[in-house]
């Protein structure tokens, strides 16, 4: 049996996400083969074959599968899968949407955000905001699942005889859908899913020149990502691809500073598995101290810029 | 062009629910439910592409118990015209909401669905993506903005980067994002007028779909939950405690 790992990549290189993901695909105990889809993905593919437990890589290059377009990415999937046991994906949005399309195309009930491998038929994943946490065994012949990578540390390369590439037949792409274009936030800064400190804030910022005056500064001192709240994403303090939570993005950094920010369920299902949890609100009652490792109450215009000063 | 958006009955988001303790499942009993607040947005923009006249009718339908009929008259109170409820006790999971709704589709022939990205309770992320896969259909998903064009949709999409556009020929499916629109609240009129729109009950059963779970649930179990820290009296102190303590500096 044989388990078939789907990259998340940048066409240069593997992303962390597909390190996390590579640790669950470890749990099966099976060979792992490594899929890279894309429009140019040498690089990455490279990086692939040198990762733990991968005895082949599989490349396929498309422009329509280099913007992850779900049609054909599911087609190709749906073609590869029939071999392999299991098929696992970082909860990447390219894979959310692409996977579930190759399970009903199998007709096979994908297994969403597993948070741990219990066998390779069971696993563990939340439900309700992760207020529940569901153990699940599929009664299905191939597993699809998609893994939240905040759940999982990355496995990082080995210094090891690189796997065998192999470039596999693309089918013909369904034509339903074309790429117009994309707006991607371009900063500087590290990726939030993967960043080992995360600031966020919330709708106390008041407006996008306030979030960006208060909180850039503390989050260059530490080097850190920058996250938000729903409420700050749907004001247009933050751009949408920042909000933390249930519906946005997991994370699990070393340090996670929530400023201005109540801590409301959907909130936590995104950041409640940072080691460490600093909560900034004015509110001494706010739920973000029930889950806050250290927690300073007041008012974040003069709290935020005195931290800032004080790291420096 | 008629627009269908399927609506799921689910626990209001407000709600903290509590997991029983012998691990048998998510206690329900006496709990506030809802409609899934991403199937609001999508009702929310069916209503407006109606409104400015692109389509012609919006049918709501839901799959579940027969108190989805709720759910389905919520849809109409906004603004919906007619609404259908496929009666179906237990566990459906999205594989067989979508083959259900297929059986829908090739009945009503919509010019589009309009789902909502995920559902709050099971936090799947797949109805509408296997639905447009069983139709054969693109998918345009976590969309916050659509434009219609002729004989096609422009799609912008939530996404890991930031935002990302498509363009589906159509029939197309589509599932809503947060930022898609704010959906409106039901006018007292519109509920009374509501009550008179016909919501047709039917059973799930009479479509021949296999509902049979694919996944067992074993087990349900409260997340770990942390140990509460401690509030600091300054900004010395904390930047103290998290090189020394905590060890994250
Ligand atoms: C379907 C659905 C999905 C959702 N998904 C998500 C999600 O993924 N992520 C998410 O974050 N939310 C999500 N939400 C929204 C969530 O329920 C909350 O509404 C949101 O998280 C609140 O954001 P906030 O904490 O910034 O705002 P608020 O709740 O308004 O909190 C603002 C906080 O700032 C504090 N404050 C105000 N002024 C100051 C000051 N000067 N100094 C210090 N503190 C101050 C206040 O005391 C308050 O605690 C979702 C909701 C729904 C219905």
């Amino acid at each position: 049996m044989t388990t078939l790992l789907l990259a998340a990549h940048d066409g240069a290189s593997i992303k962390d996400a597909t390190l996390k993901a590579l640790t669950a695909a470890l749990a099966f105990g099976d060979d792992i083969h490594v899929l890279v889809a894309g429009d140019g993905v040498a690089g990455a593919a490279t990086e692939a074959a040198k990762l733990k437990g991968v005895g082949r890589v599989l490349t396929a290059e498309t422009p329509a599968l280099g913007h992850g377009l779900a049609e054909p990415l599911a087609a190709l999937i749906v073609a590869l899968a029939p071999a392999y046991s299991a098929v696992l994906a970082p909860s990447t949005s390219t894979f959310k949407n692409a996977l579930p399309r190759a399970a009903a195309l199998l007709d096979v009930m994908q297994i969403s955000d597993i948070t741990a491998v219990l066998a390779p038929d069971t696993f563990e994943r939340p439900t309700y905001a992760g207020n529940a946490l569901l153990t699940v065994r599929s009664a299905d012949p191939i597993r699809l699942i998609t893994v939240r990578t905040a759940s999982f540390r990355a496995t990082p390369a080995e210094d090891r005889a690189p796997a065998p590439i192999e470039t596999v037949a693309v089918p013909a792409d369904p034509g339903l859908s074309t790429f117009v274009g994309d707006a991607f936030s371009t900063a500087d800064r590290p990726e939030l899913t993967s960043a080992r400190v995360v600031v966020s804030g919330g709708r106390a910022l008041g407006s996008e020149e306030q979030f960006k005056a208060v909180l850039l500064p503390l989050a260059d001192r530490l080097g850190a990502a920058v996250g938000a709240s729903r409420a700050a994403v749907d004001a247009g303090y933050a751009p949408n691809d920042w909000q933390v939570g249930q519906t946005g993005k997991a994370v699990s950094p070393d340090l996670y500073v929530a400023v201005g920010i109540s801590g409301a369920i959907q909130h936590l299902a995104g950041m409640k598995d940072a080691k460490v949890i600093v909560a900034i609100n004015k509110d001494a009652e706010a739920p973000i101290f029930q889950v806050a490792d250290y927690g300073l109450v007041g008012d974040l215009f003069e709290l935020v810029p005195e931290l800032t000063k004080a790291l420096g | 062009m008629k627009i269908l958006v399927p609506v799921k009955r689910v626990v209001d988001y407000n709600v903290n629910i509590r997991v029983k303790a012998d691990g048998s499942g998510v206690d329900l009993a006496n709990v506030k439910m809802s409609m899934n607040p991403f199937d609001e947005i999508a009702v929310e923009e069916a209503l407006r592409l109606r409104e400015a006249g692109v389509a012609t009718e919006v049918v709501a339908v839901s799959i579940g118990p027969k108190e989805s009929q709720e759910t389905v008259r919520t849809a109409l109170a906004m603004g919906a015209d007619r609404g259908i409820v496929l009666e179906a006790d237990g566990i459906i999971e999205p594989l067989a909401v979508a083959k259900l709704l297929k059986a829908i589709v090739a009945e009503e022939a919509p010019g589009l669905v309009i789902l909502g990205k995920q559902a709050i309770d099971d936090d799947s992320n797949q109805t509408g993506q296997m639905l447009a896969a069983l139709l054969g259909w693109p998918q345009g998903t976590f969309a916050s903005k659509l434009v219609l064009g002729d004989g096609g949709i422009e799609v912008t999409r939530e996404v890991d980067g930031g935002l990302q556009t498509v363009r589906l020929a159509l029939p197309a499916i589509i599932t809503a994002d947060l930022r898609l629109n704010e959906p409106r609240y039901a006018s007292l009129p519109n509920i009374m007028k509501a009550k008179k729109k016909p919501i047709d009950l039917r059973s799930a059963s009479q479509y021949g779909v296999d509902l049979t779970p694919r996944l067992t649930v074993l087990k349900t179990a409260e997340p770990p939950v942390r140990p509460a820290g401690r509030r600091l009296a300054s900004v010395a102190e904390l930047v103290d405690r998290l090189k020394t303590e905590a060890g994250v500096l």
